[in-house]
């Protein structure tokens, strides 16, 4: 008991969030093995720790850096198509940890390298400028990718910006990347367990970064740039820093995605995935990295739990979602409901256990 | 010949956007907001005129007003219900609201109306101006569109700088708090800057889909996002670069796909935008943004 | 505390909505023990939501007629996908734990090529109304109802080539669409075999499908005598009108997707005299069926059918035929379902709206013509 009350809260508040998915995890498995969870629940686990991966990496540059990208996707596509093509070709040959192992960090690597593409000339815009042009880059890989045909024989890669014909492949060789079609035919990889330790590789890499120095200076620039530079924080480096690392993970996230299924097309990497991503982030707390776990969790199963409202679906995540944002972020409403919890809290338990979550929350 | 052909329907698409951009801008501008639901505000619009055209059989010049009307109504709606609540909680709280709003917009427009595309009768009569002996077309609805999005341009900016309203807009859009000191109704600017900005919507629906004869839920999307680039290209905030902005986005749209790729068009577009960007951190005509220390 | 607060209420909202969403829904329950379930999956909402509905309409008032005439009972579920590969997997999933036996679809060309594998590990039968590539129907326990994409690319430039209509060609294609262009890529090779000559080759992608005015131009001066449409009907609708603005008159040619051009609520049907197109169905052929069809249709949605919704309506029959034909009962299993089904399919034989003697392959794709009719006078022609 000690032990634990020694810790510093922050280290606390990580362990929690490990704890978290490790029992998320271990519930799963035991229900699966029960045979209690059924289809729908099992495939949705894959994409939940996509899209966790994805809320998580995004809440760094959003969160903890301060700037808005609207173009989260389009990382997540390079990463994809790039683990998906290494796939094809070679990691489905290698041992299935090796190769999958590999497809992710290749994901991780370029869409890493795009991260910094793009970082470098434009994380010198700030705000609503920033946003625009993260989403044009999505925009624009999207694009790209809709047009791209690779194939690959013995001679090795072939590009086309035309068609397939204009690949001239020789006999033996065999067309990856068809046009918008994308990529068909691949085999499967992605498990639950694999997505877990994604996740847990994800958080451990950003929490750390986040109580870091590093961290701490991003978060400088978040609250006060001018301030940051005068203390001689190198406003260009961290900034870039954040930003390459959440672009890198969400690469590795796309190649869990897309290795979760049998097909691949640029199509699905449009701005309203980055969006949904930034609703995740943005209703799980803007900077609570908790919270980003838990609202892409509850978010990505919700729709699916509406199919039985059929033509209404839609329309009522629609309404959820307005009325989430209001309740959660509306200054009439958090004043009135921190009147009614703290009228609560005067029966004595519930107000220490208040001002405990207060006291982690503040840290 | 062909290349002053193209920069005609360039310009053509281009006063679309404009047209588009400046609801975008002014509801940006004063409310500081992206208003991602515009573009589905039109969508509204445009339904609603077709309905009272082709279902109604109400004249076009009517239908347009009522659909003015309606889509004036919505906005105000809309802003009470879902952005007003949120006013002075973070800006992209507001986003993503506008987000979910733009959902709910179209899926009521699915259960309403179908899944299945109108085609929207041009409400334009003025016939094709023909010139070099015919080998370049000006249609009736660029005429019109050009015309409408310039004189809404202009009187937007009169009123903005001219009127007293206009100026309380100002007021709020540089600070509210002090705004309101001075015995401006915040609340009530801001409805009235969603009031405008939807009656524009509708404006730029019926030229949209005369423009462009196809009416579907998902209709104001995609416009809607270059609306909001070519808003952002030419300065958000700024009406005069909200116009020129999408009169150059649909220009260099319509000339890359001209003269270098229908498909990649789009990737032009947006590689452009980044480069001016990146030249102009603050768009074509933006203020130049002073640091506070 | 608050985020936790919310979580747990939005979660509770959740909840609470699935729960009134299932008691609302009882109707839908009424599917007991005594049906086969037929799963189906399509766009019901986003951009594609016309494809989707179209298919469950079609679909449902098979499934109406059937359990009508008192044999086998069926029951029917359409899922919503978005055109969305993820959604459609999830769809899927969720189609699985309703204990679906069979299934219609999907709709959509992509998200079958994903959804397809799953049901060969699955051992559950598909047969797609309308998903066109040829690679869904690798695994034995698939079918189509509709062509494959190489059948009709190089049916429609046989046709042009052999009727003599042109030899100078444009196409207009949507390069982000699968169906679009599969057609196109089979189009291109069997016209340059047969010694056509396509002088303008102008893609668009699903982002930007309202301006065609560029496309357009560029056949025009190309000087093309017949543009080539392997692309659906409304972009077509715009196309057309483009061309009637720029005053450009060329031949159309168009496949199956061209189907429902005269169906569009508001269009200026006298445009579209004169298009020609490759169809398995026409809403107003006068045989004694496809009549039946459109004015159920007509009466139940309030709606022309469109190709989608005859080829859902087919293949509801389909799988009717073959489940009498292999004695498939109600309380089998999928994967018995599945096998019985796989041999019945080559066995039958249906006529169906979208072809007479309709039979199929082993491979999985159906043995039928595709017709070629032409737009006259408001109404579809027979080209023979």
């Amino acid at each position: 008991m000690n032990a634990i009350k020694n810790l510093k809260p922050s280290t606390c508040n990580n362990l929690i969030n490990y704890g978290m998915v490790l029992v998320f995890y271990i519930v799963v498995q035991i229900l699966v093995n029960a045979g209690v969870l059924n289809n729908s629940m099992q495939g949705m686990l894959v994409p939940i720790c996509t899209y966790v991966v994805l809320a998580v990496s995004l809440n760094l540059t959003v969160g903890i850096l301060g700037e808005l990208s609207l173009g989260h996707a389009g990382f997540m596509s390079v990463g994809a198509f790039s683990g998906a093509i290494f796939w094809m070709i070679s990691g489905s040959q290698m041992s299935p940890v090796v190769g999958f192992t590999l497809a992710i960090m290749i994901g991780g690597i370029f869409a890493g390298i795009f991260g910094a593409l793009i970082g470098i000339p434009v994380l010198r815009l700030r705000g609503d400028y920033l946003a625009i042009v993260t989403l044009a880059f999505g925009e624009i890989i999207k694009n790209l990718l809709n047009a791209i045909y690779v194939g690959w024989d013995s001679n090795g890669f072939h590009f086309s910006m035309k068609d397939v014909s204009a690949l001239g492949l020789d006999e033996s060789g065999e067309v990856i990347v068809n046009g918008a079609i994308g990529i068909t035919g691949m085999p499967k990889a992605s498990t639950f367990t694999a997505g877990t330790i994604l996740v847990i590789i994800t958080l451990f890499v950003i929490l750390n970064l986040i109580t870091s120095r590093a961290g701490r200076a991003i978060m400088s620039i978040r609250d006060n740039r001018i301030a940051a530079e005068a203390t001689g924080i190198n406003i260009t480096k961290y900034k870039l820093m954040a930003f390459i690392i959440s672009a890198s993970f969400a690469g590795m996230a796309g190649v869990l995605y897309a290795l979760n299924f049998s097909t691949l097309a640029a199509k699905k990497f449009d701005y309203n995935t980055s969006i949904l991503v930034l609703v995740f982030v943005v209703l799980g707390g803007i900077g609570n990295i908790r919270g980003s776990i838990i609202a892409a969790t509850v978010l990505y199963v919700l729709p699916e739990l509406l199919r039985e409202l059929q033509d209404y679906r839609m329309l009522i995540y629609a309404v959820v979602l307005i009325a989430m944002m209001i309740f959660n972020q509306s200054p009439q409403v958090l004043a009135w409901r921190s009147n009614f919890v703290s009228k609560i809290s005067r029966s004595g338990i519930a107000a220490r256990f208040i001002k405990q979550k207060r006291q982690s929350e503040e840290v | 010949m062909e290349f002053l052909s193209y920069l005609i329907n360039g310009i053509s698409l281009g006063s679309v956007y404009a047209i588009i951009a400046l609801g975008y801008t002014m509801v940006y501008g004063i409310a500081k907001m992206l208003n991602f639901a515009h573009g589905d505000v039109i969508m509204v619009g445009s339904y609603l005129v077709f309905i009272g055209i082709n279902q109604m059989g109400i004249p076009p010049l009517v239908a347009i007003i009522i659909s003015m009307v309606a889509c004036t109504l919505l906005g105000i709606i809309i802003e009470r219900f879902a952005y007003k609540p949120l006013r002075g909680a973070s800006s992209l709280a507001v986003l993503i609201t506008a987000i979910g709003v733009s959902y709910l917009l179209q899926n009521l427009a699915l259960l309403f109306w179908g899944s299945d595309p109108k085609s929207f009768t041009s409400v334009v009569t003025i016939p094709p101006l023909k010139l070099a002996n015919g080998q370049l077309v000006i249609s009736g609805e660029t005429i019109v569109t050009i015309v409408t999005s310039t004189v809404i341009m202009i009187g937007l900016m009169l009123f903005v700088n001219r009127t007293k309203v206009g100026n309380a807009m100002l007021a709020v859009s540089e600070d509210k708090g002090a705004a309101q000191l001075m015995g401006i109704n915040v609340n009530y600017t801001i409805a009235l800057t969603f009031a405008i900005g939807s009656a524009l919507a509708a404006v730029a629906g019926v030229l949209l889909c005369s423009a462009y004869p196809t009416l579907q839920p998902t209709t104001g999307a995609m416009p809607g996002i270059k609306a909001f680039t070519a808003a952002v290209f030419g300065g958000i905030g700024s009406i005069p670069g909200a116009m020129l902005g999408g009169v150059l986005l649909g220009i260099i749209e319509i000339l890359s796909k001209a003269y270098i790729s229908t498909q990649l068009a789009d990737a032009i577009v947006f590689a452009v935008l980044i480069v001016v960007l990146l030249v102009r951190p603050t768009g074509l005509l933006g203020k130049k943004i002073n640091e506070k220390v | 505390m608050k985020k936790a607060l919310s979580m747990v209420l939005a979660a509770a909202m959740a909840f609470g909505c699935v729960a009134c969403g299932s008691t609302g829904n009882s109707k839908e329950s009424t599917a007991n023990s005594n049906t086969i379930k037929i799963g189906s999956i399509g766009p019901l909402t986003g951009g594609a939501a016309i494809y989707g509905n179209a298919v469950k309409n079609g679909a449902q008032l098979a499934v109406d007629e059937i359990n009508a005439k008192g044999g086998l009972q069926f029951s029917l579920r359409v899922e919503d996908d978005e055109n969305d590969v993820e959604k459609s997997i999830n769809a899927y999933n969720s189609l699985k734990d309703w204990g679906m036996q069979v299934l219609l679809g999907t709709v959509t060309t992509q998200p079958c090529l994903a959804v397809a594998p799953e049901t060969a590990q699955d051992n559950i039968f598909l047969l797609t109304p309308s998903a066109s590539a040829p690679e869904i129907v690798a695994e034995d326990n698939a079918f189509q109802v509709c062509f494959t994409d190489p059948n009709l690319g190089t049916a429609a430039a046989e046709y042009i080539a052999d009727h003599n209509l042109a030899t100078k060609i444009a196409i207009i294609y949507d390069s982000s669409e699968a169906y679009s262009s599969g057609v196109h890529d089979n189009f291109k090779q069997a016209a340059a075999e047969k010694g056509l000559e396509v002088l303008a080759d102008e893609a668009f992608t699903s982002d930007n499908k309202t301006d065609f005015s560029v496309q357009v131009q560029k056949a025009k001066n190309s000087g093309a005598e017949l543009v080539f449409l392997p692309i659906y009907y409304n972009e077509a609708n715009l196309i057309i009108q483009e061309m009637n603005k720029q005053g450009y008159d060329a031949a159309i040619f168009g496949c199956d997707g061209l189907d429902g051009l005269l169906t569009i609520k508001g269009a200026d049907t006298s445009l579209f005299e004169d298009v020609m197109l490759l169809t398995p169905f026409a809403a107003d052929s006068s045989d004694e069926l496809t009549q039946n069809f459109v004015a159920k249709y007509k009466e139940t949605y309030g709606d022309t059918p469109n190709q989608f919704a005859a080829d859902a309506y087919d293949g509801v029959y389909a799988i009717w035929t073959a489940c009498e034909q292999a004695g498939v009962t109600a309380d089998m299993d999928a994967s018995d379902v599945c096998d019985k089904l796989k041999e019945a399919m080559t066995q039958i034989t249906l006529n169906g709206l979208t072809g007479e003697g309709m039979k199929w392959e082993a491979s999985g794709e159906v043995n039928k013509t595709p017709k070629a009719v032409k737009i006259v006078n408001g109404a579809y022609v027979s080209m023979e």
